[in-house]
C-alpha cells in the first residue's frame, strides 16, 4: 500500500502546473475562456509540447502512461488552474483511438484536436437513448442525427461520432467540414458544439463500439472528478485565506465558529472526494471500472457543488463578481456535475447493482 | 500509488482469518453479529483467546509484551475480526490506561499493573466525565486532597462505560484549585472496593445497561497509586487521546452493518416488491455506500501516513466524524427497513419467539438508538471540528 505520487508523476505535474500559472492566470483566463475559440492556441501546443497528451496513451502504444493515476495527475492540475483547453476531447479520443487500433500520432503531438460526439438532446449521458442513425450504401456511410454540447466540438479537426447501426452502436469518424457544426462557449468558460448531421460521410472506426465507448465515457469521468479535485483544492485555499483575512466586527470571520465549522466539514468532504477518485483510479483496468468510476462521479458530483456553494456563500458578495477568481472555479464546479452523468444519474448506477 | 496490501500483509490476513475460524467462539459471534449484549465471560473469554495467541495487546510495542504491530496490521486485524463477528476489545485497561504506565507510570506500576491487565485479572473502567464536565472535562471538580501517604477523594464520575464488571478505575481528580483549571488535575489509580465509593447503573435510552455513574465520599487512595507527578494530569489525558484513535472510524462496524442492511432489503416486502426496488430507499443506501467506500480509502490514506510519520495524525478527527455519521446512517436504514417489526422491545420479541422481525434484526432500532452516542461520546463531533479548525485550518 502506498499513497504517495510516482516520481515520474509528480514531475509531470510540477511541469504543468508551472506552465498553467504561466499560459492560464486568472485575468487572463476571464478574457480568453470567454471568447472565441474559447481556448488559447499557443497553450495547447504549449500542453502537447510538454507531453501532456502523451500522458493518455501506454508506453506499448508510444505514449508515456495510460494509466488511471496519469489522467488524475494531469487532470488535477488542468482544475486547479481552470484551464479551458480541450484535453478532457483529447483524453476520450486517445482511448476511442486506442480501441480502434487507429493512428494516435497526431493526437499526442496536439497538431489533430479531436471532438467525441456521444451525447444527444434527449440522451445527454447515456448510451442506451441514442438515436443518431448510420446508414451504409455499398461502402459509404452516412450519419443522420444531432450531437449536444460536444465539447471542444467549436475548434476540433476531427469529430468521432457515435451512431447507431441496423445492429448496434458504432463508432465513425465524421470531418467537421461535412457536418453543421455550430459552436458556442459555456457559462464556465471553454467551448463546445450542436454538430447536426444530416446524411453526413463518415468513416467506419469501430463496427461495435458499445465497450470502447464506456471506456471513454469512464476515463472521461474520472478525468472530471480529478478536475473537480484539482479546482476544490485552490477553493479551499482561497476561501482559508478569505475567512483569516476579511474582518468583521472587529476580527477576522473565520474566528466564528459558524463558518470553522464549515470549512472542516467541506475539508472533510474534499478528502472524502479525493479518496474515491483515488479508487477509481486504481480501478480503471479492472472488471469493476464502472462501479468505481459511478461512485466516484456521483460523490464528487455532489461535494463539488456543496464546495462550489459554500465558497460563494463564505466569500460573501466578492465572489460573486466576475473579477473574483473564486466565481469562474464555482461555476466549473458546478457546470461539471453536468457533465457525463450528474450525481443522481451516476447513483441510479449504484442503485442498480445494489439490486442485481 | 499502489493500494493493494504486500504480499507479507496479504499472509497476516489470512494468518488472522484463519485464528478467527478456529478460535472465536460461534456463540459469541452470533451475538455480536446480532448486536446482542455480551455478558462479562463472554468479553473475558475472548479477551482470554487473544492473550493466549499473544494478540490481545494490539497496541502494545514489542517491549512492553505486545505483537509489534504496526496500524496497517492492527487494521487488517480489526477489519477481520470485525468480518467474523468477534467482540470489541474493551479499549480502557489495554488501549488507554497500558500506554499511559508505559509512558508516565513507574517501573513498579507498570510491573504490577500491565500484566494484570493481559491476564484479565483487572478489569478497568475510566473515570473522566462528570455531570459538569463533560466536552469541557478541564472543568471537573472531583477533589483528591493528599494527607500523610493518601489522598481522600470526593465527587462523582458519570458514563462509566461497563463500570459495573470493573474492579478499578483510573480518573482524573482536582488536586489544585487555583491557577488555570488544565493545571490542577492528576491522574490516580482507585480501588473500586475501597469504601466511600458507590456505583449506581444508567439506564439508556433502549433499556440498556451499559454505563454507571460513580460517587466518592472520603475515598482514602494510596499516594502510589499517582500517576505521573501531581497536577500532571491533563498532560496524560490528552496524551491519550492521541492513544484513543484506534479504530476510530470504525470501518469494520460499518462494513458488516451495510452487508446487513442490503441483505434485509432484499428480503423485506413492500408492496409486493423487495424493499431494495424502492427507488427511495434504494437511493439512501446506495449513497451511504458510496461514502463507506471513501472512507476506507481515507482510512488507508491516514493508516498509510501514520505508519510513515509513527503515530496518528489530527485528521483522525476526520475519520471519527465521518465514521460515525456513516454508522448512524446505516442503523438508520436497518430501523426504517422493518417499519412496524422494528418497535418491539427486543428482549420480548426475542423471548416469545415471534419472529416479528428476523431475530438477527430484532435489535435494530434499539442499536439505532444505543449508537446515537457515537457522535458523542470520545470527542464530540462538534469537538473534533473544533480540534481540526485549530490543528488543521489554523482558524
Amino acid at each position: 500500500m502506498d499513497f504517495e505520487t510516482s516520481d515520474d508523476r509528480r514531475m509531470l505535474a510540477d511541469t504543468l502546473a508551472r506552465f498553467l500559472a504561466e499560459a492560464c492566470p486568472p485575468e487572463k483566463r476571464a478574457t480568453l475562456a470567454y471568447a472565441a475559440p474559447f481556448h488559447d492556441h499557443e497553450a495547447w501546443s504549449g500542453l502537447a509540447g510538454l507531453g501532456v497528451l502523451m500522458a493518455f496513451i501506454p508506453e506499448a502504444e508510444g505514449g508515456l502512461g495510460g494509466r488511471g493515476f496519469d489522467v488524475m495527475t494531469v487532470f488535477e492540475q488542468i482544475g486547479r488552474a481552470l484551464s479551458p483547453e480541450p484535453v478532457l476531447p483529447a483524453l476520450m479520443a486517445a482511448r476511442l483511438l486506442l480501441a480502434a487500433r487507429g493512428d494516435v500520432d497526431g493526437l499526442m503531438s496536439g497538431e489533430v484536436r479531436l471532438a467525441v460526439a456521444i451525447g444527444e438532446p434527449d440522451a445527454p449521458w447515456d448510451l442506451s437513448d441514442i438515436a443518431t442513425r448510420a446508414e451504409r450504401n455499398a461502402d459509404r456511410w452516412t450519419l443522420t442525427g444531432r450531437k449536444s454540447v460536444v465539447y471542444g466540438g467549436n475548434d476540433a479537426d476531427r469529430l468521432l461520432v457515435a451512431a447507431r447501426t441496423g445492429e448496434g452502436l458504432s463508432l465513425f469518424d465524421v470531418s467537421p467540414e461535412n457536418a453543421g457544426v455550430i459552436g458556442y462557449g459555456m457559462i464556465d468558460g471553454g467551448g463546445a458544439a450542436e454538430v447536426i448531421l444530416d446524411a453526413t460521410p463518415a468513416t467506419l472506426l469501430i463496427e461495435n463500439a458499445e465497450d470502447a465507448l464506456n471506456d471513454a465515457l469512464d476515463h472521461g469521468r474520472l478525468a472530471l472528478c480529478a478536475e473537480a479535485l484539482g479546482a476544490m483544492d485552490h477553493v479551499q485555499a482561497l476561501t482559508l485565506d478569505y475567512l483569516k483575512t476579511r474582518q468583521q466586527f472587529g476580527r477576522p470571520i473565520g474566528k466564528n465558529q459558524a463558518l470553522q465549522h464549515r470549512m472542516v466539514d467541506l475539508m472533510t468532504e474534499i478528502e472524502q472526494a479525493r479518496s474515491i477518485t483515488i479508487l477509481a483510479a486504481s480501478r480503471m483496468a479492472e472488471g469493476d471500472r464502472a462501479r468505481s468510476v459511478a461512485m466516484a462521479k456521483h460523490l464528487v458530483g455532489r461535494v463539488a457543488t456543496l464546495v462550489a456553494e459554500e465558497a460563494i456563500q463564505m466569500h460573501g458578495g466578492i465572489a460573486m463578481t466576475w473579477e473574483h477568481p473564486v466565481s469562474h472555479y464555482a461555476k466549473r464546479l458546478v457546470m461539471i456535475d453536468h457533465q457525463l452523468g450528474d450525481t443522481d444519474f451516476h447513483l441510479s448506477r449504484l442503485m442498480e447493482d445494489l439490486r442485481a | 500509488m499502489d493500494l493493494n496490501f504486500t504480499e507479507q500483509e496479504l499472509a497476516f490476513r489470512e494468518e488472522v482469518r484463519r485464528f478467527l475460524d478456529e478460535k472465536l467462539p460461534a456463540e459469541i459471534a452470533d451475538k455480536v453479529i446480532a448486536g446482542r449484549e455480551l455478558t462479562k465471560s463472554d468479553m473475558e473469554r475472548w479477551h482470554a483467546i487473544l492473550n493466549a495467541r499473544g494478540w490481545l495487546a494490539s497496541t502494545w510495542p514489542v517491549d512492553f509484551g505486545g505483537p509489534g504491530w504496526g496500524p496497517v496490521e492492527r487494521h487488517i486485524f480489526e477489519e477481520e475480526a470485525c468480518r467474523a463477528g468477534a467482540p470489541r476489545v474493551l479499549p480502557f485497561g489495554l488501549h488507554m490506561l497500558a500506554h499511559v504506565l508505559m509512558k508516565f507510570g513507574t517501573k513498579e506500576q507498570q510491573d504490577h499493573y500491565l500484566p494484570r491487565i493481559l491476564e484479565g485479572t483487572d478489569w478497568w473502567c475510566q473515570g473522566y466525565s462528570e455531570p459538569g464536565a463533560g466536552s469541557d472535562l478541564a472543568s471537573l471538580r472531583t477533589t483528591a486532597v493528599r494527607g500523610g501517604d493518601a489522598y481522600l477523594v470526593n465527587g462523582q464520575k458519570t458514563w462509566t462505560t461497563l463500570g459495573q464488571h470493573a474492579n478499578r478505575i483510573f480518573c482524573l481528580v482536582r488536586t489544585k484549585k487555583d491557577g488555570k483549571p488544565q493545571e490542577g488535575i492528576s491522574f490516580l489509580l482507585v480501588d473500586l472496593d475501597s469504601p466511600g465509593i458507590e456505583m449506581r447503573p444508567i439506564r439508556l435510552i433502549e433499556g440498556g445497561h451499559e454505563v454507571n455513574e460513580v460517587f466518592f465520599t472520603d475515598v482514602r487512595v494510596p499516594a502510589e497509586n499517582l500517576v505521573g507527578d501531581e497536577n500532571q494530569g491533563w498532560t496524560i489525558a490528552k496524551y491519550l487521546l492521541t492513544h484513543e484513535r484506534t479504530n476510530i472510524a470504525g470501518i469494520g462496524f460499518s462494513v458488516q452493518a451495510f452487508e446487513q442492511v442490503k441483505a434485509l432489503a432484499r428480503t423485506v416486502k413492500r408492496g409486493g416488491k423487495r424493499l431494495i426496488d424502492d427507488p427511495l430507499y434504494a437511493a439512501r443506501l446506495a449513497r451511504v455506500e458510496a461514502e463507506l467506500e471513501a472512507l476506507k480509502i481515507t482510512n488507508l490514506r491516514m493508516l498509510s501516513n501514520a505508519q510513515k510519520n509513527g503515530q496518528p495524525g489530527l485528521e483522525s478527527s476526520m475519520l471519527k466524524i465521518k465514521g460515525t455519521v456513516i454508522r448512524q446512517a446505516l442503523n438508520d436504514l436497518a430501523r426504517r427497513a422493518l417499519g412496524p417489526a422494528a418497535g418491539p422491545f427486543p428482549a420480548e420479541a426475542l423471548a416469545g419467539n415471534l419472529e416479528i422481525a428476523p431475530p438477527e434484526h430484532a435489535r435494530a432500532a434499539a442499536r439505532y438508538f444505543n449508537n446515537r452516542k457515537i457522535s458523542i461520546f470520545g470527542g464530540s463531533n462538534e469537538i473534533q471540528r473544533n480540534i481540526l479548525s485549530k490543528s488543521m485550518l489554523e482558524l
